[in-house]
């Protein structure tokens, strides 16, 4: 049955996870761009101003499409099994990522300066 | 080895490939890396009582391995692993301090077993941010956990009567 420590080690993690939601929710700010990751390197970056459709085409075939609309950022097709990334939520906030483990790609937010960003492909 | 051992490893190995089977048959209901349900916990953490720690270890890697070959990859392998070995190391951690029921050992092995994940997905992806997940991942491991916890203490209970 349920011991006392159970209780004790439970009510520990529901508390700690709760703290580190609040602490996200409170200290989030509007971020202003999105950088997108392949591989851990930086590939593109876009301002979350632009209205945008853009794919991440790799060598090996893989792809992740995504679009910048309203503000925020959404992926909306990819190659890989599980598609969790595309069912995964729109991010504007700053930190913010969107992520594609078996493509290892992530779109994350930044909180560069408005407007000094334009499409910086490599 | 006694034979009666090889036959219960055969029978926990069988069990925790059909866990998987059935749990690849349904999609993760939250579209969050990581986030599953763990139904094949149910035979480690029953590995763990009725045959021991040493034995729990060579479950959770046989399993990670015919599971990782037949509906995974070298990826899905590596994150099964790291969530596997944390998962295995704290539940036997817990497990001799006695004062701990199954599920309280479980609700640990849930929760590391996502922290083992993530840790491992943020050297993959070399981005920190992705952190930012773990509150949901801490949630969901262990709600899982404790499910896992309920239901494999039910079984423990039962077999080891035997």
């Amino acid at each position: 049955m349920i011991k006392k420590n159970d209780i004790l080690l439970i009510g520990a993690i529901v508390i700690l996870c709760l703290a580190a939601l609040a602490f996200m929710l409170l200290s989030r700010k509007e971020g202003s761009k999105v950088i997108v990751y392949v591989g851990g390197n930086e590939h593109a970056s876009f301002s979350l101003d632009e209205n945008v459709e853009y794919t991440v085409k790799q060598e090996n075939g893989a792809y992740n499409t995504f679009i910048i609309k309203d503000g925020k950022v959404d992926m909306i097709a990819a190659s890989c099994p599980d598609k969790l990334c595309v069912k995964d939520r729109s991010i504007h906030y700053s930190n913010e990522t969107i992520v594609c483990l078996p493509n290892n790609v992530v779109l994350e937010i930044a909180n560069g300066q408005k407007g000094d960003v334009d499409i910086i492909a490599k | 080895m006694k034979s009666s051992k090889i036959s219960t490893y055969g029978l926990l190995i069988a069990l925790a490939f059909i866990l998987s089977y059935i749990e690849a048959l349904f999609p993760p209901p939250v579209p969050i890396p990581g986030i599953k349900l763990g139904l094949a916990n149910l035979v480690v953490l029953a590995g763990l009582y009725i045959m021991g720690v040493k034995e729990a270890f060579v479950l959770s890697l046989i399993r990670i391995i015919l599971v990782g070959l037949t509906f995974g990859n070298m990826s899905t392998m590596l994150f099964s692993l790291a969530g596997g070995i944390l998962s295995w190391l704290v539940m036997s951690l817990l497990k001799q301090f006695k004062s701990f029921s199954q599920i309280g050992v479980s609700v640990a092995g849930g929760v590391s077993h996502n922290i083992g994940q993530i840790i491992t997905a943020i050297f993959v992806t070399e981005n920190i941010n992705i952190i930012y997940y773990l509150p949901f991942l801490l949630l969901s491991g262990l709600v899982t956990g404790a499910v896992i916890g309920i239901i494999g203490a039910l079984i423990i209970k039962r077999i080891k009567k035997q």
